[in-house]
């Protein structure tokens, strides 16, 4: 054997040994993957089994495509919309089981318990359902991502677009407690910024089940846009008995939070050419279908786009664990705020230093009844709103992480 | 034309939509005071039963192309033969316990009824279609009036005074109120009091699926509509003194418009406004507006 050789074998050796030791780096030996969110409750549709399956989903394709050297394991719990059981849960699973990252943590008071417990514990929330902006603001930490979307996007997207379009007279029904009422400062705000007139609004108890007051108060108004400032089964039903009293041929509907499921339970009878911003749609392209057809093959359910940015956070987070060669989380969050997003659910994604990932959002009309071709066509897109635009700008920012 | 700053148009339209509301809490209260009238119990299930009276019109329409006015008949007896099935088999071993444990079972069956539904059909729900013959709607000149809505009052008010008809005025209700006052002694003429108390048990529960189908086409059909509505039905029932039928039918209209006038001139406080007036009747006349002390 020549002297070259030896050494080039030794050289092989040293290498190997190396990435021995990049492998002792993922703690326990495995990368464990927590999904805490609404199995049973109101979100359970738009979130939950779906987001499971979305995560289970990413780390067979991130085996499979990327053969990583270690193991990695998915744990789940129903937090049931509360954020005591969320804290206790991470906590547990921080302490006890070497979870590395809580993820998903639909509706907001859970996911801001989680990621303090996660700020304590020095381990990552990944949050793709909540969609309040303190997130990414006053409560902003290093070891969170705010992946899919937030209120300001779909309020400002919907808003933006509904009031430049010619919607330039505005009436409000908002659910009467902050989340309802933040919405609709958002949106009252983008609608005067882009030469609109709210003419009023009014405030529905919470939970509510009948609209039809408020819709005629609405009525009454003569605004040719009512703003649903509010969530779930209060805006299915405002939106139906809007067309039940035969507001919706004369007025026009902006969902400003809502979700293709919503969409779905309602049936494009009643929520035909209502504007909606979503940050996915399953029929954008080739990409987007061949994904979303093999969720549907499970799940028997388009995916929403809490479940698809699940998959892609998901997907996101372990290449950057496998990138740094360690489950370290300040490693771990460096790497993925480094690397841009592109897969089918993004295009050049970013997540910026509050956390915030800024991706292209969608501006939907949704079809009638007679255009909707096949099931689960629902959206025509309107817009492609830049990730630039889309989110809050930095400039705005109430982070503290934020270098201005 | 104003008054108090609102136009009468608005206000008419508003009344209208009270006394639609009315009409459903009237169904679903009438529905609760009969059961406890008679067999002292207070049936926290009602919520589950009303909701299953709309999934079961929902099932028909989508599986089965039973069409809307099927439902409306079919649904009831469905339930309601359900309730009689409950009764014999579960609420029959209380009556000689505290209320307190009636309520607690019917309260458990409705978590375990809304969890097999959740579970079942998830929690956005499903929509139902306003039959063809009802669709449309009129205008009235201050507002449109949905078809529908009008059925629903129409429908409501029929079974109401029919059912308070039936109670009042024929020899089964009489057997019924005497079964109420004194069920030893009417038990001790012949007349057989526990056959009496399942079919009313299962009448009301029937009347619950009726109001779950009548509003089927208006709300979202999903697990937890029932849930949602209860409370207020509760206390429409305590307002218009537990086990009075006429108080019952009367309470649930009239707390509807007040409702309705609630919404125009400070909507933050309609969901709050009955059971404001709860306190009061209760402070003022703990036995109820129609009940007696």
């Amino acid at each position: 054997m020549s002297m070259k050789k030896t050494m080039s074998l030794a050289c092989a050796a040293a290498l190997a040994t190396l990435s021995a030791g990049a492998h002792a780096q993922i703690s326990g030996g495995v990368v464990k993957i927590g999904v805490l969110t609404d199995l049973s409750g109101t979100y359970s549709d738009l979130a939950g089994s779906g987001a499971v399956l979305a995560t289970k989903m990413a780390v067979e394709d991130f085996i499979a495509k990327e053969k990583p050297n270690f193991k990695i394991e998915v744990v789940t719990a129903d937090h049931q919309n509360k954020a005591d059981i969320a804290s206790n849960k991470a906590r547990e699973w921080f302490e006890r089981e070497g979870v590395d990252t809580a993820t998903e943590l639909v509706t907001t008071s859970t996911a801001l318990a989680v990621m303090k417990v996660a700020k304590e514990k020095d381990r990552i929330a990944i949050m793709n359902g909540p969609g309040s902006t303190p997130i990414t603001n006053e409560q902003c930490n290093d070891v969170s991502v705010h992946y899919t979307y937030d209120t300001y996007a779909l309020a400002n997207g919907t808003a933006k677009a509904v009031t430049k379009q010619g919607g330039k007279s505005w009436f409000f029904i908002t659910a009467d407690y902050a989340f309802g009422q933040a919405l609709e400062k958002d949106a009252a705000a983008v609608v005067a910024a882009n030469g609109g007139k709210v003419l009023g609004s009014v405030r529905h108890p919470f939970p509510g089940s009948d609209f039809s007051s408020f819709l005629l108060k609405a009525q009454a108004s003569g605004a040719q846009v009512i703003g649903l400032a509010n969530a779930g089964a209060d805006t299915t039903n405002s939106i139906k008995q809007a067309a039940e009293f035969g507001i919706t041929p004369t007025q026009s509907l902006a969902g400003l939070l809502m979700f293709i499921t919503d969409v779905h339970a309602l049936g494009l009878k009643s929520t035909q050419g209502m504007y909606l911003t979503e940050g996915f749609y399953w029929d954008l392209n080739d990409e987007t279908r061949a994904w979303s057809k093999r969720f549907f093959g499970v799940q028997k359910k388009m995916p929403t786009m809490v479940q698809a940015g699940q998959y892609s956070s998901i997907y996101h987070y372990l290449k950057a664990v496998k990138a740094a060669g360690t489950d370290d989380t300040k490693k771990v969050m460096a790497q993925m705020k480094k690397t841009p997003i592109n897969d089918f659910f993004a295009k050049n994604g970013q997540i910026r230093e509050d956390g915030r990932m800024v991706h292209d959002m969608y501006l939907m009309q949704v079809k009638k009844p007679a255009d909707s071709k096949y099931p689960w066509d629902y959206y025509n897109v309107r817009q492609v709103i830049p990730a630039a635009e889309a989110f809050q700008p930095l400039s705005l920012s109430r982070c503290a992480l934020v270098k201005k | 034309m104003e008054i108090f700053g609102v136009p009468t148009a608005l206000l008419g339209s508003q009344l209208l939509v009270g006394l639609i509301n009315g009409s459903f809490y009237a169904v679903l209260s009438l529905g609760l005071a009969i059961i406890f009238g008679l067999l002292n119990i207070i049936n926290f299930a009602h919520g589950a039963q009303y909701m299953m009276g709309a999934f079961i019109a929902w099932l028909a329409l989508t599986k089965f192309e039973v069409n809307y006015w099927v439902a409306l008949i079919a649904a009831p007896l469905l339930v309601g033969l359900l309730g009689v099935l409950l009764e014999r088999t579960m609420l029959r071993k209380l009556y000689k316990l505290d209320h307190l444990y009636g309520l607690l079972l019917t309260f458990g069956l409705a978590l375990i009824i809304e969890g097999i539904f959740r579970d079942q059909f998830g929690i956005s729900g499903e929509s139902y279609e306003v039959p063809e013959a009802l669709s449309g709607g009129i205008h009235l000149g201050f507002m449109f009036l949905p078809l529908y809505r009008a059925w629903v009052v129409v429908a409501s008010l029929t079974v109401c005074f029919g059912t308070w008809f039936m109670i009042e005025k024929t020899r089964l209700g009489a057997y019924l109120r005497a079964g109420t006052e004194n069920p030893q002694i009417v038990q001790a003429l012949g007349i057989n009091v526990p056959l009496l108390i399942t079919f009313t048990y299962g009448y009301g529960v029937a009347l619950a699926a009726f109001a779950g189908v009548l509003a089927a086409p208006v709300f979202q059909v999903n697990p937890l509509m029932g849930s949602n509505l209860i409370i207020v039905v509760f206390a429409v029932v305590v307002i218009g003194g537990m086990g009075s039928i006429l108080g019952s039918i009367v309470t649930g209209i009239g707390l509807g418009l007040v409702e309705g006038l609630t919404k125009v001139f400070y909507p933050e406080a309609s969901a709050v406004v009955v059971f404001v007036i709860m306190v009061i009747v209760l402070l003022v006349r703990p036995a109820g507006l129609f009940g007696k002390a």
